[in-house]
């Protein structure tokens, strides 16, 4: 019952996602193990967009919001490190932080408020309205970046030494990565477990029907908030994890662009499967690496597949090599 | 006042110049069963809507158990005890037969905000569940997808759902459309029995159901109640006949 052909199929990505950038590292080749640590971080973001997207059929084409929120929790707080500037003299001294875990927090804190506060008035509407009032917080988070001098405005922030973990070595890209991938499997260890919980079972019937979820006195709106800011607090800590992989941070991570990659991500690899986000960012980046030497306008390529998969292949990848079973039974 | 689970008193309900509802006032009393029928545009999908909540009433009160709930939603009715199956099918179509089941087994118990364990090993969900899928035999079709159901099946389905709730009272819209004879048959003699654990409120087409089952039966038209009384009572009303029944007969 539980090896099924999608879980065999898991375990072989989460393998390769593994074995590629070890390879790489003991073949001396530091570009390889970048390009999967970035494919580790955005798949993240996924898992974090499929949580509200897959399971609760919540379409936000605002996710890039709480991405960059990651991103400039990391860049502010390294900034103020690297500059010797506090950030606040009050209630106490603070200086920012080049800590990775503070900064984590601090992303997933500030990600989840910002979902709390953008869910709980997008979710008064549905449908295609909520599509475009997600975008609209995003895109008005982006103005907001853009015009924010203090922070680097449309230029953004450098920080020029990546932070530090406690007892790692951080610029070794291998021990980042290792770092990014930790984390890839827990929140994946995390979702699967939601699907399968009470949670996940009242949050995916209410996108089935929402009638059944009332008439069994539950609340849709109250389920769909919560898995708002779970999906949420999990992109904001790819954000942080991806200005940190660049060390830059700029409003481009707050756009629309942002948005609609993330959630190419996800229906590239099969919107609603557990481990879709991991297979939709593989094949966006080896497309991307493999396409983008031929020409700049691989994004073409990407566009047809996009819509040889959403016309024939709903399950995105995943669907198509492994069949119509739901990732969470 | 105790004595009455439901109770509408003078509801109106208007859409622009058609009035669905004219002064319905009717109650659900322990242990019967309460036939709503009435022609095709008689106002009962409008007036199951105000008692489950999906619609305020222009004017009057709904109350359940006693309290008025005029002013409270869906959910909050439901969780009051109110057990509601829908005229057309309400399911999680993508569950298995046994995820709907337990879908209704976790309303009723509340407490749905755990993230971690695993819903469908938690085994007072599951006793409850399998035994409402037992109650109204869909035993052997717990592991199906409930979009593979046939349209009999999933009827039972929705009133296997409810059952998980332990409500208070059943609302019931048209549980035997499209049942065919025997499923029919099946389901009077299921709810015959219901009557007893709590009381129902019917909505139904099928009139060899309605006379077999109601002890009261009263008569929607045009938005009004144009009568309400025991099966007996209902036959001989020149008006109901008139406005009704005539046309079945005939049929």
């Amino acid at each position: 019952m539980m090896l099924t052909r999608e879980s065999l199929l898991n375990w072989a990505m989460i393998a390769a996602l593994l074995i590629v950038p070890v390879a790489a590292w003991s073949l001396d080749e530091p570009f390889i193990i970048t390009l999967a640590t970035k494919a580790a971080i955005l798949a993240l973001a996924g898992v974090g967009l499929n949580i509200a997207l897959g399971l609760g059929g919540l379409i936000s084409l605002g996710h890039a919001a709480f991405f960059g929120i990651g991103g400039y929790a990391m860049g502010i707080l390294a900034a103020h490190a690297q500059n010797y500037e506090p950030l606040f003299e009050w209630p106490f001294l603070f200086e920012g932080s080049n800590q990775m875990p503070l900064i984590w927090l601090v992303a997933v804190v500030f990600s989840a408020l910002a979902a709390l506060v953008i869910g709980a008035l997008s979710l008064r509407t549905s449908g295609v309205y909520f599509i475009m009032i997600t975008l609209a917080f995003g895109q008005m988070l982006y103005y907001f970046a853009i015009s924010w001098s203090a922070y680097g405005g449309e230029d953004g922030l450098s920080i020029w030494v990546r932070n530090e973990f406690p007892g790692l070595n951080t610029l070794d890209p291998i021990q980042f990565f290792a770092i990014a991938y930790v984390i890839l499997c827990l929140a994946l260890a995390f979702a699967a477990r939601l699907a399968r919980s009470p949670f996940g079972l009242a949050l995916a019937a209410a996108r089935q029907n929402e009638d059944r979820v009332q008439a069994v006195g539950l609340t849709p709106f109250t389920l769909r908030l919560t898995a708002f800011v779970i999906s949420g607090a999990i992109t904001g800590l790819a954000g942080a994890l991806f200005a940190d992989l660049n060390r830059f941070v700029s409003p481009t991570m707050l756009s629309w662009h942002t948005s609609g990659e993330i959630m190419i991500f996800v229906i590239l690899g099969g919107v609603g499967r557990l481990y879709g986000p991991v297979a939709g960012t593989a094949l966006y980046i080896l497309l991307e690496h493999l396409l983008g030497g031929i020409s700049d306008y691989w994004q073409i390529f990407l566009g047809v597949l996009l819509l040889l998969i959403v016309l024939f292949a709903r399950g995105g990848l995943i669907g198509a090599l492994a069949g119509r079973e739901k990732a969470h039974g | 006042m105790a004595d009455v689970v439901l109770k509408t008193d003078a509801l109106n309900k208007s859409f622009g110049a058609l009035q669905a509802s004219r002064d319905v006032s009717l109650d659900l009393r322990p242990g019967e069963i309460h036939a709503l029928i009435g022609p095709n545009g008689a106002g009962k999908s409008t007036l199951i809507k105000q008692i489950a909540g999906n619609l305020t009433p222009d004017s009057g009160t709904v109350e359940l158990l006693g309290r008025e709930v005029t002013a409270l939603d869906t959910v909050a009715r439901a969780r009051m005890g109110l057990g509601r199956t829908f005229q057309i099918s309400a399911l999680a179509m993508e569950y298995t037969v046994l995820q709907n089941a337990v879908l209704g087994a976790l309303g009723g118990r509340g407490r749905v905000f755990h993230f971690f364990r695993n819903v469908m090993k938690d085994p007072e969900l599951l006793e409850r569940a399998r035994d409402a899928l037992e109650r109204v035999g869909l035993t052997d079709d717990a592991n199906r997808r409930t979009a593979d159901l046939s349209h009999g099946q999933r009827r039972q389905l929705e009133v296997a759902v409810a059952l998980t709730l332990k409500p208070r009272l059943f609302l019931m819209d048209e549980p035997m459309a499209g049942l065919g004879t025997a499923g029919s048959k099946a389901l009077t003699g299921f709810l015959d029995g219901l009557r007893q654990e709590a009381p129902i409120l019917l909505v139904e087409h099928d009139m060899d159901a309605v006379f077999a089952l109601a002890d009261r039966i009263s008569v929607l038209v045009y938005g009004q109640i144009i009568a309400t009384g025991t099966a007996d009572e209902i036959r001989a009303n020149a008006e109901v006949r008139r406005a009704y029944l005539g046309e079945e007969d005939a049929a």
